[in-house]
């Protein structure tokens, strides 16, 4: 269990970030370095809880504290074991993930958290660096083929996961080329492109198809991909976006955030792209307090646009965790990611009331006035005001998956949150087709999605195979 | 037998105990008087208090006396009858109990004179046995048999022995003969004694009830020369006239533990049974053991076969229970050659036993190896020797007294009438131990391991196939790292708390190892736990295996076996057994594997040819049978490898071929302790456990040991810590050799079905039926095929476990982050709908099983009663306490806020074992009380102070805790501040052991002595005792109701704890709702309830859990991990390390200082908790707690249970609702009469009330006697509840005593009284004394040198905190133990004096016994060892150094002790080593414990330099009346 008095005896330290005037001029990573003898440091912190809250706050159950107490003992190949164990791609969530494990730590109650996530990233790394990640073809095939729609981070885990149990995977993805959010969503300076191929590498070894630019509903239709595969899985995620039905929507410059951040992950790999947005010397409003809005923060700045501003309609969270968020609980507070660090103006209670445009038809002004607090979200009378707005991005979440086309093609029930409905099984209403990630689940974390991946996965497994799985967690 | 109940609903006549007194009185001589019968009835009253009555207090438990053939009073009698007796030793006399109803009785006599004619015999007449039947109790009256006696001549020129024999014969015949005919009434059959040399009168009768009773006794006719007497104490009160003592041979006080597995031997060598002195009578006696009889009896029937197949009777009581020979290096080669001999014969009757047992020609008595039962005696001039229980049972004027002794442990006393002299032990174990060359026969026939050639080859690891074996044996990560690596590393068993909370093996989803469905019995109060560890030297692992043969004979081959010092074989011992071939020892080889796609079918087929092949192998010669799992492929699964041997076991046994073989398991399976305790007890002789030990060397090659840890060393460490887990689970059952522990089945099942325990567990207890083979097989399958998985390096290699810690995909658990957080929530935002948030995620139980209870339903009312018309919250929650968790184990802010919180409420909360702070004591002022309401007396008894006893509401001795039953404890001296320090009245920084057992009880009499001494001291304060469930639990409540203690409270198995062992955690005791469920039966059925409170704990959690607890019988509820969750416990379960990170199991300032815990977080919960319960009453149509106690019938079985393994769960013995009378009370309606009315301390107090009002010295002089008990308790508590713990100047209250003085005299004494007796003194002396002063010399007329004498009798000072005594004479066994503070000197002590002692002074001016110093961490002995015997090997020297009194300091302290001896008892050996001080000052030797060594700063063994003064604890006290000049 790390060292049984560490946990007193060192303080919580992660990896600082680059510098915010350093990191805006190019497209890295923010982190720094962080020696491994420190996550060695920050392992023995790890109490080995009888209950480890960190492991059910982990939405893919990674057994923390054994892989903890393996990193303060040098055990590295075996800690990337158990890591795998759980979670397919802990490269990227070592990166991404707001780690609502950390929120769970016991250790959390009255001092600062076990620093999980970076130990997480550090585990996957070390293994990288020596080698140790390797294709692991399956010994058997199945015999079985297995669709899955959708290269996202679910699609990838039910796919890594699925080829490994002996069957055999190909993968639609509509883009031109494989991951979704995490290729065209996160930007680089959250996760450089590299590390996705690093993974896909390892998959294509394993014997994983990829099929790039092919936009399944149409290009092929439901009923094609029923009859050529054994079973299939909606992985297609919660495209579509929450809009904003203000007077002077219809404006040019006011985009969705998914419209804008792909370009850039686009021009990072060295892509035309055509019908640019661009923040460059701009005026730019977001619209949207969350990580999206975030992510166009950061890629503003790095664009070098002349102003920054993000709304948010939702009163300001108190610094610390929110009393009706107690322990374990994920916190209601307030955060401040990297983006934030570099610039612009984050205002809370705002609510945006009209756009007006120029003569060409451009976005202007953005009209908008403070309003009260949630459910209501009263207007506060006096507080209207006018703000130049050159570019606006709409980052107001996702309402659920674009329904036209495939869903409709194959008849999937819909759920009432809009999402497709499945069993505990993750199997839809249509036998043989099963769904996975935010087209499920709605939108979430990527954390959720590849342990939504791994769990279909399992429930495809057990329907090819007819067989009752005995021992749970071997799919 | 007519008075126990059939077996019904939970409670079993099986579990039946008995304790009480035992005494004699016999004429060295042989000269027959009356005067002796006279004198053994009056020990026999004299005993009373050591039995006990039922709900009739006319109706005692039972009572007897055997006495010589009274010739003269029969002849004349018969005489009158119109027949004519033979001279003495040619006839025989029966008593016989017969059914009442005249044809019944008639046909059982007549088919007793056939089978006597039949024999060769001659019936002489018949003689109906004069009674007074008014002279007895109701209930006694009522099933009391028609008694009359037989007489039976012998034939023409047989000899006494001879017709010894036929009688047995005739008798044992007659039994079986009338037990299976279908004589109406048979059960009323029975014969006390049959014999031509005694008779016994015996009855279920109280001790003053004999003699009129049987009025013949008082004949002055009726003349003997000895006399054995009882007195019973049984648990039940079920009126058995037939269980009362004495039997042929013998009368026990005490109780045999193994008697299950002895009494299975010695059904399995009936076969080989043989006697030239027989003929061809002996199968007519068959079965040796007759069905139905209790430990004692069983053990008398092996005692008189074996003496009459030709032992001498002392010859077969030290056979059958031998001494503690294996570890003794004091013990003479030629007497432990013939302890060996005999081992390889036969496995030792173990279990606290004082037998009295005699022949009619000798009589004599003998202790068990611990010594747990007393016997004191003493031989008067004119040649009588009496021996009791406890001395003065006869009262014998001082200057008659020739000597005054005690047996010690393992020694035997034996008068031999025809000698006409007392054969002391040295000389009876020297004529035993030189009949024959024993030694020599060892040498040349018993075999070692050592001794066989190395063998040509040794199984390979397999490392490369390693996981997929892990698999199919069910090895999870958790078996790896929670328990075999820890082994393999320290050397012993990993320590865990927080109890447990995962479900039953029969309820779980994960496939299990049918070890798991067991559970380790373990004892409480009517046997006690032994220390393994402090008192290793009782305890043995040796066995001896191979063919065992016929015990009736002794010859050389007898010893032709194999000794194994433990169980555990490597691969290399394995393979030297498989190819034995020395003399008749040959080994066979069987597979235990299954063709697993068979199922259920294959699996009973392979067990049935695994019998058939191993009876075939035992016909074919072999001696040894190996059972293998190996060579399990993809067709072939392993059957559990318990099952298997069980199964062959059992076989072998109906068989009657068990004895010639010795079964060795080579296994796969076996990796924790549970799993090699099953397979020894269920018969396994040895252990290969090949895939432990090669997982061992796969993870040495997998660099997963520590550095510097090679695999040699971690196997070393495995097998040692196996080995010490084995000695402490059977230390657990109070058993001390795995000879014993081999076959005794000390288990119960929880789930298994009948026809599966049956077949292959037979008589194991398993009461709720469960799964069967169908289920076995299933999970072997799955094994199995997750076995045969590929494996991949995404997966983990095992599965994840989760028994221990929390893991998504491993097994449920109670307390998880759901439940822990939904919790702390509620109580902190008082808000009752999270609460109930929380309590349907443990309610409801409809996809997942976790607990008994979540099967169980409600019937509910059909006219609920409206809410606000059920009794209120705040009543409700009066019924609820906190567990008892020691300040100590959990922080001082904790601690208090539970009291705070429960005073608050009205309930009650529990110091735990570690005292608690006078400043406590008080209320605060803001009105908050930070007292306990519930002061716990548990077996170390740290700060139990007479002070302590009267600021409480209710004391509890704690028999036994849920975690960890039958266990003691240790708080590490780290752990050990000052506070804690001053509260525990110990010394910071030295570790604080508790003591498996309570040292003042060893059996039922003692706790009611317990609980009378407490009672006394507070006589305010309700006493309640708390035991585990485990079966048999109902007639141990049943005994503590007799026991007289107010409350009685059930623990579950899954209770939380600080730290215990994790085969303790999880494999001992069972769920409180079977426990809670016997209790309340056999309570009911005994209308004992109605005089007791019943209290429940274990995980209760919900509303619905107490009302459950409640229907099942419950008056009250406990409760701990909820109450500490609430205060912010967070399940690290780390209690143990003293790192908890919330402030709460920790002693460390800077973590407690993390605690954020409030009262009101304890009293929402508890609010809570009461506000479900009313809601549950209300649809149960209940307004009161009161109406709802006990209502089983509205609990019911859930209906539909699809569940794969549950569905065969069948509750009906738990919902057995007993059909007794409305009269009958189903919850307490009545006090206990406590009998303190009579207590000698009334007089005392009326005496001392100057001093009490007003300070004012007085003085008294009072004669006493040995039913005086508890003398001065009771003054006691009046002096501290008036002036608190400092109580009254020294020598304010001076009372004088001649006589001899019943147990604890001088108990909880508090300072200001000085309590002198002239005379002697029982067991139990100044107990706990609080800073009294006691002072004992024998009679001033003595004629004996006192130093020679027994003055004082076993556990002298238990637990005393301060204070002073001053012994002239000898103490028994086990003085000054757990001292924590009283300053003590005494002439000569028996074994394990000062044991466990942790402060205080003991000067010991003679020899000490064994085991002396056992587990002292603190306070100083100075022992005068004059032969250097000490020093060399009878003190313990694990915990302490042995230095000379060179330091000044010391050297004043001793000798001014001396003086105060002398000055207080005159005592001339005291006055003789004063004045040849020079000399005698070097023979004295310092004890220093290392610990105390260690916190003053004093390196280990290095002596002490003369100028180091360290402190003594040398109470400086007020001087003596007469302080020596030169003091």
């Amino acid at each position: 269990m790390g060292k049984v008095t560490g946990f007193f005896e060192y303080a919580r330290e992660t990896p600082g970030r680059r510098p915010p005037a350093d990191r805006i001029n190019d497209w890295l990573e923010v982190y720094q370095d962080f020696p491994e003898d420190k996550v060695r440091t920050q392992g023995a912190r790890c109490m080995d809880c009888g209950v480890p809250f960190c492991h059910t706050g982990c939405p893919l159950n990674n057994i923390i504290p054994d892989w903890n107490d393996l990193v303060y003992r040098d055990r590295w190949r075996a800690a990337i074991r158990v890591l795998h164990a759980t979670n397919n791609f802990p490269e990227f969530t070592g990166r991404i993930c707001p780690a609502p494990c950390e929120a769970a730590c016991v250790l959390g109650i009255n001092e600062p958290p076990v620093a999980i996530k970076v130990i997480e990233k550090t585990i996957i790394e070390h293994a990288f660096r020596e080698g140790w990640i390797e294709a692991e073809p399956p010994l058997r095939r199945t015999g079985k083929s297995v669709a899955i729609v959708g290269s996202g981070p679910a699609g990838l885990a039910a796919a890594q996961q699925l080829n490994r149990a002996g069957h055999t995977v190909t993968v639609f993805e509509k883009a031109d080329r494989i991951g979704g959010l995490l290729r065209y969503g996160i930007p680089e300076f959250k996760m450089e492109k590299w590390v996705l191929d690093r993974r896909l590498d390892q998959m294509i070894a394993e014997g994983v198809e990829f099929r790039t630019n092919v936009n399944v509903g149409r290009a092929i239709t439901g009923a094609q991909l029923q009859r050529e595969f054994d079973a299939i899985l909606l992985a297609g995620g919660a495209e579509q976006s929450r809009d904003l039905p203000v007077p002077g929507r219809e404006l040019k410059g006011i985009h969705f955030a998914m419209e804008f951040l792909p370009q850039q992950n686009k021009r990072c790999a060295g892509d035309e792209v055509p019908e640019q947005i661009l923040a460059t010397g701009k005026h730019v409003v977001i619209i949207g307090g969350g990580d999206t809005g975030a992510d166009c923060l950061g890629t503003s700045h790095r664009q070098k646009a002349a102003s920054v501003h993000q709304f948010e309609i939702m009163p300001m969270p108190p610094s610390d965790r929110a009393p009706q968020t107690p322990w374990p609980l994920w916190p209601l507070q307030l955060r401040v990611e990297s983006s934030h660090e570099e610039g612009g103006v984050r205002e809370w209670s705002m609510a945006t009331t009209s756009f007006t445009g120029d003569e060409n038809g451009r976005v202007k002004h953005l009209h908008g006035i403070r309003v009260g607090p949630a459910p209501k979200f009263e207007p506060i009378p006096g507080t209207e005001f006018t703000l130049d707005a050159e570019l606006v991005l709409l980052a107001l979440g996702f309402t659920g998956p674009v329904k036209q086309g495939l869903l409709e093609q194959l008849g999937v029930a819909i759920d009432a949150r809009g999402n497709v409905a499945t069993d505990a099984n993750y199997a839809t209403s249509v036998p043989g087709i099963f769904a996975a990630g935010d087209l499920r689940r709605g939108q979430s974390l990527v954390v959720w999605a590849i342990a939504e991946g791994r769990q279909a996965a399992e429930g495809m497994h057990r329907h090819l195979m007819n067989a009752e799985s005995l021992l749970a967690g071997h799919a | 037998m007519v008075g126990l109940p059939v077996e019904q609903g939970l409670y079993d006549p099986r579990n039946e105990h008995d304790a009480c007194g035992i005494g004699f009185v016999v004429n060295i001589q042989g000269v027959q008087s009356h005067d002796i019968i006279v004198k053994g009835l009056q020990i026999l009253i004299n005993l009373a208090h050591r039995g006990a009555c039922g709900c009739d207090p006319e109706t005692g438990d039972g009572a007897g006396i055997l006495i010589q053939i009274p010739h003269k009073f029969f002849a004349r009698e018969c005489a009158e009858l119109g027949f004519t007796l033979p001279p003495v030793g040619e006839y025989g006399v029966g008593m016989v109990f017969l059914p009442v109803e005249p044809p019944h009785r008639l046909l059982a006599e007549g088919i007793l004179e056939r089978i006597a004619r039949e024999e060769g015999l001659t019936v002489l007449g018949w003689r109906d046995t004069p009674i007074e039947s008014d002279a007895i109790g109701r209930i006694a009256r009522a099933s009391q048999p028609y008694i009359e006696q037989i007489f039976i001549g012998g034939a023409a020129g047989m000899s006494q022995d001879a017709l010894e024999r036929k009688l047995f014969v005739v008798r044992k015949r007659a039994e079986s003969e009338i037990a299976a005919s279908d004589l109406p009434d048979k059960s009323f059959f029975y014969i006390p004694s049959l014999s031509s040399r005694t008779i016994i009168y015996k009855g279920l009768l109280l001790a003053n009830q004999i003699s009129e009773f049987y009025k013949e006794l008082s004949d002055p006719d009726a003349v003997s020369a000895l006399c054995l007497v009882h007195q019973r104490f049984s648990t039940n009160t079920f009126p058995s006239w037939q269980l009362a003592h004495p039997y042929r041979y013998l009368c026990h006080n005490g109780e045999i533990n193994t008697v299950r597995g002895n009494m299975n031997w010695m059904h399995a060598r009936e076969k080989v049974l043989s006697s030239e002195l027989f003929s061809g009578d002996l199968k007519k006696t068959f079965p040796v053991i007759a069905p139905g009889g209790s430990d004692s009896a069983s053990l008398d029937n092996a005692v008189e076969l074996l003496t009459l197949a030709g032992r001498s009777l002392p010859h077969v009581m030290a056979m059958l229970i031998p001494e503690a020979w294996d570890a003794d290096t004091t013990m003479r080669p030629e007497k432990k050659a013939f302890y060996e001999y005999h081992a390889s014969l036969m496995e030792p009757w173990d279990g606290p036993a004082a037998i009295a047992f005699t022949d009619g020609r000798s009589i004599g008595a003998t202790l068990d190896r611990n010594g747990l039962r007393p016997a004191r005696y003493l031989v008067t001039h004119d040649g009588l020797v009496i021996l009791g229980s406890e001395a003065g049972v006869l009262p014998v004027k001082p200057e008659e007294v020739k000597f005054k002794g005690r047996l010690q442990p393992g020694r035997m006393l034996l008068v031999d009438t025809t000698e006409g002299r007392i054969i002391p032990d040295e000389e009876l174990k020297e004529r035993l131990s030189s009949r024959k060359p024993y030694g020599e026969w060892l040498k040349a026939n018993q075999i070692t391991l050592d001794s066989l050639p190395e063998p040509p080859r040794v199984y390979e690891s397999d490392l490369g196939s390693i996981v997929m074996r892990q698999r199919a044996f069910g090895y999870t990560d958790e078996d790896l790292r929670v328990l075999m690596l820890p082994m393999a590393e320290k050397g012993e068993e990993p320590i865990g708390s927080m109890g447990t909370d995962t479900p039953l093996a029969c309820l779980s989803d994960k496939p299990q190892l049918l070890f798991h469905y067991f559970k380790q019995l373990f004892a409480q109060v009517t046997n006690p736990a032994i220390d393994p560890i402090r008192e290793e030297l009782v305890m043995s692992l040796t066995s001896y295996i191979g063919t065992e043969r016929n015990i009736l004979a002794e010859t050389p081959q007898h010893c032709h076996t194999l000794k194994l010092p433990h169980p555990l074989l490597t691969n290399r011992d394995l393979e030297k057994l498989r190819r034995v071939s020395v003399g008749d020892l040959l080994a066979n080889t069987l597979p235990m594997l299954f063709r697993v796609a068979g199922g259920e079918k294959e699996l009973e087929r392979s067990l049935d040819s695994l019998c058939r092949r191993a009876s075939l192998a035992v016909r074919s010669g072999y001696s040894l049978l190996i059972l293998t799992d190996r060579g399990m492929d993809e067709e072939y699964a392993p059957i559990p490898s318990l099952l298997a041997l069980s199964a062959v076991h059992n076989h072998l046994v109906r068989e009657g071929t068990r004895t010639q073989v010795a079964l060795i398991i080579e296994s796969g399976e076996p990796r924790e302790v549970m799993h090699f305790c099953l397979l020894i007890g269920y018969g396994a002789s040895a252990v290969n456990p090949y895939l432990a030990i090669e997982t061992l060397e796969d993870q040495a090659a997998r660099g997963h040991l520590p550095a510097g840890l090679t695999f040699e060393a971690a196997l070393k460490h495995y097998k040692k810590a196996i080995n010490k887990g084995l000695l402490k689970v059977f230390s657990k059952m109070g058993i001390s050799t795995l000879q014993s522990y081999r076959g005794a089945q000390v288990f119960e099942a929880i789930g298994l079905n009948k026809s599966l325990v049956e077949r292959y567990f037979t008589g194991t207890a398993s009461r709720i039926e469960g799964v069967g083979l169908d289920v076995l097989a299933r999970e072997a399958k799955m094994k199995h095929d997750y076995a045969l998985e590929a494996v991949s390096e995404a997966d983990t290699e095992l599965d994840v476990g989760g028994s221990y810690q929390y893991r998504v995909r491993g097994e449920y658990h109670l307390v998880n982050p759901m439940t822990v957080s939904k919790l702390q929530h509620a109580v902190r935002q008082e808000n009752f709908a999270t609460f109930q948030e929380y309590t349907s995620l443990i309610d409801n139980q409809s996809k997942e099983l976790r607990t008994l209870r979540g099967l169980m339903e409600f019937k509910l009312a059909e006219k609920p009663v409206p809410i606000d018309e059920v009794e209120p919250a705040s009543e409700i929650v009066k019924r609820f306490a906190t567990g008892a968790m020691s300040f100590g184990s959990i922080s001082k802010e904790a601690h208090e806020t539970l009291a705070i919180a429960m005073n608050r409420i009205g309930g009650r909360s529990n110091t735990g074992e570690g005292g608690e702070d006078e400043e406590r004591f008080k209320r605060d002022a803001n009105g908050d009380w930070r007292r306990s309401a519930v002061k716990q007396v548990a077996s170390a008894r740290f700060g139990v102070t007479a002070h302590y006893l009267v600021n409480a509401d209710e004391l509890q001795i704690k028999i036994a805790q849920g975690a960890k039953p039958g266990e003691g404890g240790q708080l590490p001296g780290h752990k050990v501040d000052e506070i804690i320090a001053r509260v525990r009245h110990s010394i910071p920084g030295v570790s604080l052991i508790s003591p498996p057992p309570h040292h003042d009880i060893y059996s039922i009499e003692d706790l009611a002595q317990l609980i009378y001494d407490l009672k006394n001291v507070n006589p305010l304060a309700r006493i309640s005792v708390k035991l585990v469930a485990e079966v048999g639990v109902g007639t141990v409540a049943a005994g503590v109701a007799k026991a007289h203690a107010d409350v009685v409270l059930i623990s579950g198995y899954d209770g939380g704890t600080g730290a215990s062992p994790l085969t303790s955690l999880k494999h001992a005791g069972i769920p409180w709702e079977l426990g809670l469920s016997e209790t309340q039966q056999v309570l009911v059925l005994n209308d004992l309830r109605s005089r007791v409170r019943v209290q429940t704990d274990g995980k209760l959690q919900t509303g619905r859990d107490v009302t459950i607890a409640a229907l099942l019988g419950a008056e009250e509820f406990g409760f701990s991990t909820a109450p500490l969750v609430s205060m912010g416990c967070i399940m690290m379960r780390k209690c143990h390390l003293n790192t908890c990170p919330v402030g709460i199991a920790t002693q460390d300032p800077a973590l407690r200082a993390k605690f954020r815990g409030t009262p009101e977080n304890v009293i929402n919960f508890f609010f809570f908790i009461a506000e479900e319960v009313r809601q549950w009453m209300s649809k149960l149509g209940f307004r009161t707690m009161d109406e709802m106690i006990g209502h089983v019938d509205r609990i019911e079985m859930r209906r539909a249970v699809d569940h794969w393994k549950a569905r065969g769960l069948d509750f009906s013995s738990i919902l057995y609702n007993p059909q007794v009378p409305r009269r009958v009370g189903r919850r307490c309606l009545i006090a206990q009469d406590h009998g303190l009315d009579e207590a000698l301390d009334y007089q005392l107090i009326e005496h001392a009330k100057p001093a009490l009002d007003h300070r004012t010295p007085v003085e008294f002089s009072v004669p006493i006697r040995n039913v005086h008990r508890t003398v001065g308790a009771m003054l006691s508590g009046e002096i501290v509840r008036r002036y608190g713990s400092a109580g009254l100047p020294d020598d304010t209250i001076r009372f004088q005593f001649s006589g001899s003085a019943g147990q604890s005299f001088g108990a909880f004494l508090a300072k200001g009284v000085t309590l002198t007796l002239e005379g002697d003194a029982n067991d139990y002396v100044g107990k706990g004394l609080s800073g009294g002063r006691l002072i004992v010399y024998p009679p001033r007329t003595s004629t004996f040198l006192p130093e020679q004498n027994m003055l004082v009798g076993n556990v002298v000072l238990y637990g005393a905190t301060s204070g002073e005594a001053f012994f002239n004479g000898m103490a028994g066994e086990r003085f000054a133990v757990r001292n924590s503070g009283a300053t003590a000197v005494v002439e000569s002590v028996g074994d394990h004096g000062c044991e466990y002692m942790t402060k205080g002074l003991v000067a010991v001016l003679g020899r000490a016994g064994r085991n002396f110093a056992a587990g002292m961490n603190g306070g100083i002995a100075f022992v005068l060892d004059e032969t250097g015997e000490f020093s060399g090997v009878l003190c313990n020297l694990a915990s302490v150094d042995l230095e000379p009194v060179v330091d000044p300091a010391d050297m004043q302290a001793l000798q001014n002790l001396i003086v105060r001896h002398v000055d207080a008892t005159g005592s001339p050996r005291a006055k003789w080593i004063l004045e040849n001080w020079g000399e005698m000052l070097p023979k004295f030797v310092k004890v220093f414990p290392h610990e105390y060594k260690r916190v003053l700063g004093i390196p280990k063994h290095q002596p002490v330099k003369a100028d180091v003064a360290h402190p003594l604890h040398v109470t400086p006290g007020v001087a003596l009346k007469h302080e020596a000049a030169h003091g």
